[in-house]
């Protein structure tokens, strides 16, 4: 019990140094109060698992994603977004990392946190993020036959078309 | 206390772990177990939700909430409308507390901007939030118990909340979808008639309160379809991401108002107590939010009581609220400032970069992640809704119990479609 909450008093820079120290390609930003790790694609799955295991960030409160398509200055296609909170000293974190097509694939992080699930699914429904290990990867909120991700910034405003041709099932057919 | 006692083997379904569960109704000898549709349009879900159960008899053995039917899009409107614009898009997502939304839209905004409001700002929207807090919960416990037979108590709860939809019209013009809060103030300054409308309320609400009360807490058929039903155990809880008075009746200590002070929380510290449980089952959910209702009275009292006085909105030369309407007609300054902050292509500036903001509203942690492009429109309007994760839990609090233990558990996790699925 002594060793999961040995860290949970750490201000954030200590947090961040000693993640840097075991991964190499983190580096860190600040805006507000949102501190954040940036972290690559690769390690994401390895360092939110030392944050939760290491240093107490128990719950999961936030996943979402971001398409950098029309963004000023952007360098990735999609941010992954997860934000972390310890629930024993009320600090929160924020991980980010960037994906490129063709390679949307992030482990899931469903084994570390069961609030992942409909987090995740929810991101692959909007943006086709594929989280690799994930129990149940379906549509969440659209319909299973929709084929497009309507959250990425190349899909229109007003849609496709696609809810003039939802199939209709009359009374006799279902 | 009662104990609620499960069959053998419901227990051992109840504490099974849900992924093995999914493989469990498969095989030739579990061909007695049976599909039942519930929802879309089912009466006890209130608004369109649909779950999937497949049962033991009268015993479910797995839930598969289906959702999306609502599903409208919100959050790509709000990377096509400004900041001001999208306030009445958020105002429908929780229909039932919607000034909670539009305080914690324009709070990340503010946020972002860094815009410090002015203390009689931050005290009537702390005024508005709470009494949102108290709609909220009145509906809710007021449609647990409507659920489970008990009518009287959801009128006396809506004859309340009618009295609060009088005070948004009063503020606003509007009864439902007040739209009020704005980036860096409020529509409109409230008037004296705001003051006196919450004081009546102050003081008339312990009544209702008291016969909400005295009709549910012990009345013995709600104690027995509610004691014991859909237990969410703290480490769960957690685990699932839960927040407000569902991680609190499981013993979880977070309250925003108490842990990350916001709006004029700061001042009412002693004033509020963060009502918490231990049990977590579907009866501990209903008395911490009728617990909590009084706690927000406490806040709203204190509050319109010590009311300061000055301006609404932040100063004009922050360029983030329009003039006044006088000085917009006789000075070209104003009117300027007011044709920037409406052209589409002027407005605001904010900094390019993304923020995470949120608030306790009623029904949990209501956040928003903002990423800027330097425009005054989103250009990515993220909401975390608490309903869509709180709705994740269901399948795990209703394993094992009875087929009418589902509007039960249903109920008092408070579940708003319009919020669940955006």
């Amino acid at each position: 019990m002594l060793n999961e909450y040995r860290y949970c008093n750490m201000p954030f820079d200590i947090i961040a140094d000693a993640v840097k120290a075991k991964f190499v390609d983190v580096s860190t930003s600040e805006f507000r109060d949102n501190r954040r790790l940036h972290v690559p694609p690769a390690q994401a799955y390895d360092v939110l698992k030392t944050l939760k295991e290491q240093y107490g960030f128990n719950m999961l409160f936030e996943l979402t994603a971001a398409d950098y398509l029309k963004y000023p200055n952007a360098t990735d296609r999609f941010g992954v977004v997860y934000g972390l909170l310890n629930m024993t000293t009320g600090e929160r974190i924020y991980v980010r990392t960037f994906l490129n097509e063709p390679d949307l694939t992030l482990p899931s992080t469903f084994s570390l946190w069961k609030g992942a699930n409909w987090l995740e699914r929810e991101v692959y429904d909007m943006y086709g993020i594929v989280f690799a290990g994930h129990p149940d990867l379906r549509r969440i909120l659209l319909p299973e036959m929709f084929t497009s991700f309507p959250l990425r910034k190349d899909y229109p405003l007003r849609g496709r078309g696609e809810r003039h041709n939802f199939p209709v099932i009359t009374r006799a057919e279902s | 206390m009662k104990k609620f006692i499960l069959h053998p083997s419901s227990f051992l379904l109840a504490n099974m772990p849900l992924e093995a569960l999914a493989t469990l109704p498969e095989g030739p000898d579990k061909d007695y177990l049976w599909t039942l549709n519930f929802g879309p349009q089912h009466p006890a879900t209130h608004t369109t939700l649909r779950l999937i159960l497949t049962l033991d008899g009268e015993t479910v053995v797995k839930a598969v909430p289906d959702i999306g039917f609502l599903h409208s899009g919100f959050e790509k409107l709000g990377e096509d409308l400004d900041f001001n614009q999208y306030v009445t898009i958020v105002d429908r997502m929780n229909y039932v507390s919607p000034i909670a939304n539009e305080i914690a839209w324009h709070l990340t905004i503010e946020k972002l901007m860094g815009i410090e409001l002015t203390p009689r700002c931050k005290y009537i929207r702390t005024i508005l939030a709470e009494l949102a807090r108290i709609s909220d919960h009145l509906l809710c416990a007021g449609a647990q118990a409507l659920d489970l037979g008990a009518f009287t108590a959801f009128l006396y709860g809506f004859q309340q909340r009618e009295v609060i939809a009088e005070i948004y019209e009063t503020i606003s013009g509007q009864r439902f979808h007040p739209s009020y809060t704005r980036v860096g103030g409020l529509l409109f300054d409230v008037t004296d008639d705001f003051v006196r409308q919450v004081r009546t309320f102050v003081k008339e609400f312990p009544k209702t309160h008291a016969d909400m009360c005295r009709l549910l807490n012990r009345n013995r058929i709600f104690l027995e379809r509610t004691q014991g039903i859909g237990v969410l155990s703290k480490e769960l809880a957690i685990d699932l991401s839960c927040t407000g008075p569902i991680a609190r009746s499981s013993g979880v200590v977070r309250d925003l108002r108490k842990d990350e002070p916001y709006l004029a929380y700061g001042d009412f510290q002693s004033a509020f107590k963060v009502i918490c449980a231990q049990e977590g089952d579907s009866y501990a959910r209903y008395q911490v939010r009728m617990e909590e209702m009084l706690e927000s009275l406490k806040i709203i009292d204190a509050a319109i009581e010590n009311l300061p006085a000055g301006a609404v909105n932040v100063d004009v030369e922050s360029k983030a609220v329009f003039p006044a309407q006088t000085s917009v007609y006789r000075s070209i300054e104003s009117m300027i400032q007011h044709f920037e902050l409406v052209m589409p292509n002027r407005q605001w500036s904010p900094p390019v970069d993304e923020v995470y903001g949120c608030i306790e509203s009623p029904n949990g942690e209501l956040g928003f992640y903002v990423v800027s492009d330097g425009t005054g429109v989103a250009y990515r309007a993220r909401t975390r809704p608490p309903s869509y994760i709180h709705f994740a839990v269901f399948p795990y609090l209703i394993v094992g119990h009875q087929l009418s233990d589902v509007v039960a558990v249903l109920g008092s996790l408070n579940i708003i479609a319009a919020e669940l699925d955006r």
